[in-house]
Formats: structure tokens, C-alpha cells, sequence
């Protein structure tokens, strides 16, 4: 069953799966375009594309451990996962800049004087470089220290997490699951992975 | 013809109202859920009839009003007024209501008391949003005695002529156009008069945030926004910004806080 998983994955051509991670974001502007996605479509789209972003990093986090944990082999999904994560990144901060705040000395402001901008914005700036190196060329032009650069998806990662957190009014479950999530999957790359392991023989 | 009379003047105005859809569907009423979109979805379960308002404190006629004694007994005007949420978006709703000066009136204010506090109910089992505390329920809000006899403020009952839709607040809340949208209590179950100042929700979760007057100034930024602009709901995609009105544009009320530090008390 797993290997049926496995050779299914790697049978599907890189294209289809940035072609599939761009539907989501045109349909969404499309709606918007055709006035359906409620009374305030400029809210609907930051949210949503800033949530599928926060899952499509999560779901990037995840691949590794499974790899290690499990005999799922993903890692061929993890480049278009997180190429993709970060042109949600990309829309949801241009969303918010070109249809949200609008007025150009309010964006310099907000980015400088509201925390969860300022957060939100670091965790972009650390995802560019992922973006502009995650080709085999960079790979192989790079060598040891692309593994290194691409660490900072941890910090990345957690950004965004804080990022939702500090979003919430009152005091809300949602965005502390996510950080926690988050936090857990970045602590994971840290822990030894045989008592994970075991702890999954013993049950 | 006599539609585009009645129309421009309003739209001159910048009070050409929202939709009833816009107004029924965008809301925040997190004894639902923090979703915009819950309260529409899930307000239904609310039981709004029959509804009392428990009216103590310092009053003559202390005791529990039922809203279908009472509405009978006041004067349902319909006020267009401009609603600016504290989150910098706004909306124009074509309120029905009546002026709380003439419930005050009604049931007598003691000489003693300087603030008027409200509570909407609070019922786990129908209203999802409070089994957990995201706010410590129940939903408490507050004004000073004379904001709360100004004319302009209204326990409002209706929208666009129809009863006040559960996700609006039904049966009654409170409308005070020239504060953030939170401070209009919805599902009022109780109103206190009080000689101190109330503890309110909002104030009571992050008092840095939200302060006790809560007004409309574009000058004093929320920290986590700013409030000089703000978006019009239903403009779709390309809604440009808009400026943001001192009083949220009701200047009439300034001589209430006539010589009050507006930035100390936000």
C-alpha cells in the first residue's frame, strides 16, 4: 500500500503540482472578481491565502519526519510544497499591500510600527532566499551551504505562527494550535529520533 | 425618479446604506464564534422570545421588563447612521430603534448615578462561541450617563424595517455611532445604573488596546492598526480607502468631552 503511495508520488510530473498549487489562487481572485466571496472579499483573500500558506508550510515540516518515522517517501513533494507556500506568502502580502492598506506611507508604517506586520514581513524576507535558491542548480552552486540557508524555514515558520497569534483578538484556541504545531514539528529536528521510534514500536 | 431624490442627498452624505446581505453576513459577535461569518451561521440557535431586561441599580423602578411590554411604550424611529468597527472597516446601517434617554426616562435614573452598564446574555448552550473563554462572558459594555442620554445613541430592534436578525444582536442592543462597533452590546439582558465606571469586555481582555470611551479617532492608532483610514464594506475588490471621521463623523457630541485628554482616554 505504502510503496503503491510512494511510486504514485514520484510518478507525478513537478508541473502538475505548481500548476495545482496556482488553481487555488486564480479561483480565489476570480470569486472576488465576480463580487462572491462575501462583504468583504480584500479579508477573505488575506485569510485564506495567509491560512493555506500557514498549511502548506506545516505540510513542507512534515515530510522529513515522516521520511524518518515512517517508510512514506514524500521528499519529492517537499521543493513544489514550499515553492508554492511561498507564492501564497507572496499574494497574501501583495493582497495586502495593493487592496488593503493602499496608501504607501500607511504600508511603511504599519510594516515598522505594527508588531504582527513587522513579523509577518520577517517571515517573508527569510522565505526569499528558499524561494531564489530551491533549484538544482543553487543545489549544486551552493553544495553544503544550501542546507544551511534552507534552515531558516525554522525561524520562517515560526514567524508565521507568531504572525497568526498576534492577529487574534481575546484570547482564541486556533492560532495557539498552529504555533504549538509549528513548534513542535521545528523541536522535532532537535529530538532523537529513536525515542520516537520506540515510543512508536511500543504501541 | 422620487427613489434618486431621496437617494443622493444620502449618498452625498457618504450614507447610502449597506445591503441587508452585507449587514446580516459580516459580522462580530464571538459569543458565536471569531469568525466574520459565524454569527450568521450560527445565531439561529438564539431564543429571542420571549426576552426580559433585568433594569437595576440605581433606578426608581428597578425590576425585569419584558421587551414586549416596553417596545409598545417607545417611539421606533429609523437612523441611518455610519458604523465604524474598531478593526478599520466600516458599514452604513439603516437602524430601527428608540432612544435610550426614553427608557432611562421610563423607569427613572437616581440622582446618584454617573454610568449606565449592559450585558448581553449568556447562554453556553446556545451560543457555541462561550464554551470556550476567548472573552470573560459574560459580554459587558459601558457608557458615562450623559453619552448614554445623548439623542443620537439608540437601543436599536430592527434593521431596514425587519426585526433585529440574531447575528445582528436581536432582540435589542445598543447603537452609539460615534464609538467602535464593540461598544454596541447586542442581546441585551441586563442594564445597570451605576455610580462607577463599569467594567467593559473588551477593556477588561487588553485594557492597552481598548479603553472605556472607545470614540472614533482617527488621531489615536489602535496598536495593532491604524485608525486614520478605513474600508467601506461592500465596494468589492478595489474599495479604495477611505479617511476616517473624528466621532466617526458626529461632531455633535464633541461638547462631551469637553476638556478631556482624548489620547489619555481612548
Amino acid at each position: 500500500m505504502i510503496d503503491v503511495v510512494n511510486r504514485s508520488v514520484r510518478a507525478i510530473p513537478n508541473w502538475v503540482l505548481y500548476v495545482a498549487g496556482a488553481v487555488p489562487v486564480i479561483w480565489l481572485y476570480v470569486l472576488g472578481f465576480q463580487n462572491a466571496l462575501g462583504a468583504d472579499p480584500v479579508d477573505a483573500i488575506e485569510r485564506n491565502l495567509g491560512l493555506w500558506a500557514l498549511w502548506l508550510l506545516i505540510a513542507g515540516l512534515c515530510i522529513t519526519p515522516l521520511q524518518r518515522l515512517t517508510p512514506l517517501r514524500l521528499i519529492k513533494l517537499r521543493r513544489p510544497i514550499g515553492v508554492v507556500a511561498f507564492f501564497y506568502v507572496l499574494v497574501h502580502f501583495l493582497t495586502w499591500l495593493v487592496l488593503d492598506v493602499q496608501i504607501p506611507s500607511q504600508i511603511v508604517a504599519d510594516i515598522i510600527k505594527r508588531p504582527y506586520v513587522t513579523v509577518g514581513m520577517a517571515a517573508l524576507l527569510l522565505l526569499l532566499p528558499l524561494a531564489v535558491t530551491s533549484n538544482n542548480w543553487s543545489i549544486r552552486k551552493m553544495g553544503a551551504r544550501w542546507r544551511t540557508v534552507h534552515k531558516l524555514v525554522y525561524p520562517a515558520v515560526l514567524l508565521a505562527g507568531l504572525h497568526m497569534v498576534m492577529q487574534a483578538k481575546g484570547f482564541q484556541l486556533e492560532p495557539l494550535v498552529y504555533l504549538a504545531a509549528i513548534a513542535f514539528l521545528v523541536a522535532m529536528r532537535w529530538m532523537p529520533l529513536s525515542s520516537f521510534r520506540q515510543a512508536f514500536v511500543k504501541r | 425618479l422620487g427613489l434618486g431624490l431621496t437617494a443622493s442627498p444620502l449618498r452625498a452624505a457618504g450614507l447610502e446604506p449597506n445591503s441587508f446581505e452585507d449587514i446580516t453576513s459580516y459580522n462580530n459577535y464571538y459569543e458565536f464564534g471569531t469568525g466574520k461569518d459565524d454569527p450568521a451561521r450560527y445565531a439561529d440557535q438564539l431564543t429571542t422570545d420571549p426576552w426580559t431586561i433585568k433594569i437595576d441599580g440605581l433606578v426608581e423602578k428597578p425590576g425585569d421588563y419584558a421587551l414586549s411590554d416596553l417596545v409598545p411604550q417607545m417611539t421606533i424611529e429609523e437612523r441611518i447612521y455610519r458604523f465604524r468597527c474598531v478593526e478599520a472597516w466600516s458599514m452604513v446601517v439603516p437602524w430601527n430603534g428608540f432612544e435610550l434617554a426614553d427608557l432611562l426616562e421610563l423607569v427613572g435614573v437616581k440622582s446618584g448615578a454617573k454610568y449606565v452598564a449592559f450585558e448581553t446574555v449568556l447562554r453556553p448552550e446556545e451560543m457555541p462561541g462561550t464554551r470556550f473563554p476567548v472573552l470573560d462572558w459574560p459580554y459587558r459594555e459601558g457608557l458615562r450617563l450623559d453619552e448614554a442620554r445623548h439623542p443620537l445613541t439608540l437601543l436599536a430592534t430592527g434593521i431596514y424595517g425587519k426585526p433585529m436578525p440574531n447575528q445582528n444582536g436581536a432582540p435589542i442592543r445598543l447603537v452609539v455611532p460615534w464609538k467602535y462597533g464593540f461598544k454596541y452590546a447586542k442581546s441585551i439582558s441586563r442594564i445597570t445604573l451605576t455610580d462607577q465606571e463599569p467594567p467593559t469586555s473588551w477593556n477588561m481582555a487588553n485594557a492597552r488596546e481598548y479603553g472605556f470611551y472607545s470614540n472614533v479617532n482617527p488621531e489615536v492608532a489602535h496598536p495593532r492598526w491604524s485608525q486614520a483610514t478605513e474600508r467601506r464594506i461592500g465596494g468589492g475588490l478595489f474599495a479604495k480607502r477611505e479617511p476616517t471621521l473624528m466621532f466617526n463623523g458626529y461632531d455633535e457630541v464633541a461638547s462631551l468631552y469637553q476638556g478631556m485628554d482624548l489620547r489619555k482616554n481612548f
